[in-house]
């Protein structure tokens, strides 16, 4: 682990808890690293590559952390998903920035 | 029975780039795909973003790249069956396969090339507890004929460019037309929104927001749906449909039951040769294939499709050698009998 590394803890949809490190400084999103990290099958989630177009990479926010607030589009994008939470987000619309450290996250199921 | 050299399950950019490879080798194919027009992803999901790392374009649309490859493909005169879904596979005692697909169209041909994507389109269906009942008894995810519609009540749910257009399209069929969303904004082309809004101000149709539809009413048939509002006040509607349009989720479906071998939702292939999947004779091309190193772009589906087809050659022509060659020479003759050539050059003596 390095200095641009963090950790994000992320559940998966089997319930599985999964502490992985994050690196800041390669332009990924949330979305994006949970695909590097394959905590999903392929074709469940980023569908879209990460568009804001398709809601499969929908997640919940299980702590307090100050992240990037939505777009007009992702909340758009976001009333068309199934599953909503107040706490949803879509991971591909959050940047992995330093201060995400200790980010909790569940993937929401697949729709 | 559809006769074909290739089949082609999935019609989107790689199937279609495959039809034009094909073609240079005469070899003539036909495509299935779940839905109802060419163009996969690109034209399902994202028609209008930009695609930059397609050789030679610096920049083009989704759907202006579905344009040009079926451009591109047509002299090759490709057979498609649109809005069905490859159910089946079978090997005949010819070795030819019997592909059948959910409406019972049946197919014929030596070769099977799964050109998928990440599989095949179906809708998300809603959160609704009796949903599943009243499909098909007034529950439609896909309109296929509006005609269907003509004279009747229709409620349809979503917030995207389907739900506007079709509600568009039905203000002028159905008796009454209703549009549901969670929330006031829409998600859609700027002149379908504004066009939406017209009609609602012309009392043409209803949109009732911020609401979600929590049930569906009727004996046999859908009678009546009943909507919370914000306040969670519930309020029943009566309509002989509802159209819930909240996009389309890929899935591998029948395909995975066919004996493929499957890692990953993608079915693995011999990249080392030609594609083929663990059954000889069928195929598995772009991002629906997994290979040590696969990559999911366009570019590299267009590369797996030149290679497959050379294979294809080989076992539909047994007995001939194959030469590599090049457009620029041999041009291309199409199966419409046009003939692209490169013009001759002129040779004239300089006095």
């Amino acid at each position: 682990m390095n200095e641009n590394d963090i950790n994000i803890v992320i559940t998966d949809r089997e319930g599985v808890i999964h502490d992985v490190i994050a690196p800041t400084d390669m332009s990924i999103n949330l979305m994006e690293l949970i695909k590097i990290h394959e905590l999903e099958n392929d074709g469940t989630i980023g569908i879209c590559g990460g568009m804001n177009m398709c809601a499969s990479c929908q997640c919940y926010i299980e702590s307090q952390h100050n992240i990037i607030p939505k777009s007009n589009d992702e909340e758009a994008m976001l009333s068309e998903a199934l599953y909503l939470q107040s706490n949803s987000r879509l991971a591909c619309q959050i940047p992995i920035t330093i201060d995400l450290d200790n980010l909790k996250i569940k993937i929401a199921p697949e729709s | 029975m559809i006769k074909s050299d290739i089949l082609i399950i999935g019609a989107g950019p790689v199937g279609l780039f495959a039809v034009f490879e094909a073609g240079l080798l005469k070899m003539k194919c036909h495509l299935i795909d779940i839905l109802p027009k060419p163009g996969g992803q690109c034209s399902e999901i994202y028609p209008k973003k930009p695609i930059y790392d397609i050789p030679a374009y610096p920049e083009i649309l989704a759907d202006g790249l579905i344009d040009k490859l079926m451009d591109q493909c047509s002299q090759f005169q490709p057979g498609f069956t649109l809005g069905e879904r490859a159910m089946t596979i079978d090997k005949q005692d010819d070795d030819s396969f019997l592909v059948i697909t959910d409406k019972d169209t049946k197919h014929s041909a030596r070769i099977v090339v799964i050109a998928g994507g990440l599989g095949s389109f179906e809708p998300r269906k809603p959160l609704i507890k009796n949903v599943d009942r009243f499909e098909g008894f007034g529950l439609e995810y896909f309109i296929k004929e509006p005609n269907l519609f003509r004279d009747k009540k229709v409620v349809i749910a979503g917030g995207g460019d389907s739900a506007l257009d079709w509600t568009i399209v039905l203000s002028e069929i159905a008796s009454e037309v209703t549009l549901i969303h969670r929330r006031s904004e829409f998600r859609g082309a700027l002149d379908s929104v504004d066009k939406v809004q017209q009609l609602k101000n012309l009392n043409k149709i209803n949109i009732i927001t911020p609401a979600e539809v929590v049930s569906l009413n009727g004996k046999v048939n859908l009678e009546s749906i009943t909507i919370k509002s914000s306040d969670n006040s519930e309020t029943d509607i009566q309509t002989d449909y509802f159209v819930p349009l909240f996009g389309l989720s890929p899935k591998l479906g029948p395909i995975s039951n066919w004996g493929l071998e499957i890692e990953k939702n993608a079915i693995k292939v011999n990249n080392s040769l030609d594609y083929q999947t663990n059954i000889p004779g069928i195929y598995a091309i772009g991002d629906v294939n997994t290979y040590p190193g696969k990559l999911k772009l366009i570019l590299c589906g267009f590369h797996e499709a030149a290679l497959m087809c050379q294979s294809a050659f080989k076992i539909l022509n047994p007995n001939k050698k194959f030469l590599l060659k090049y457009t620029t020479v041999s041009g291309v003759e199409g199966f419409d009998g046009s003939h692209k050539k490169a013009p001759k050059s002129v040779i004239k003596t300089i006095s």
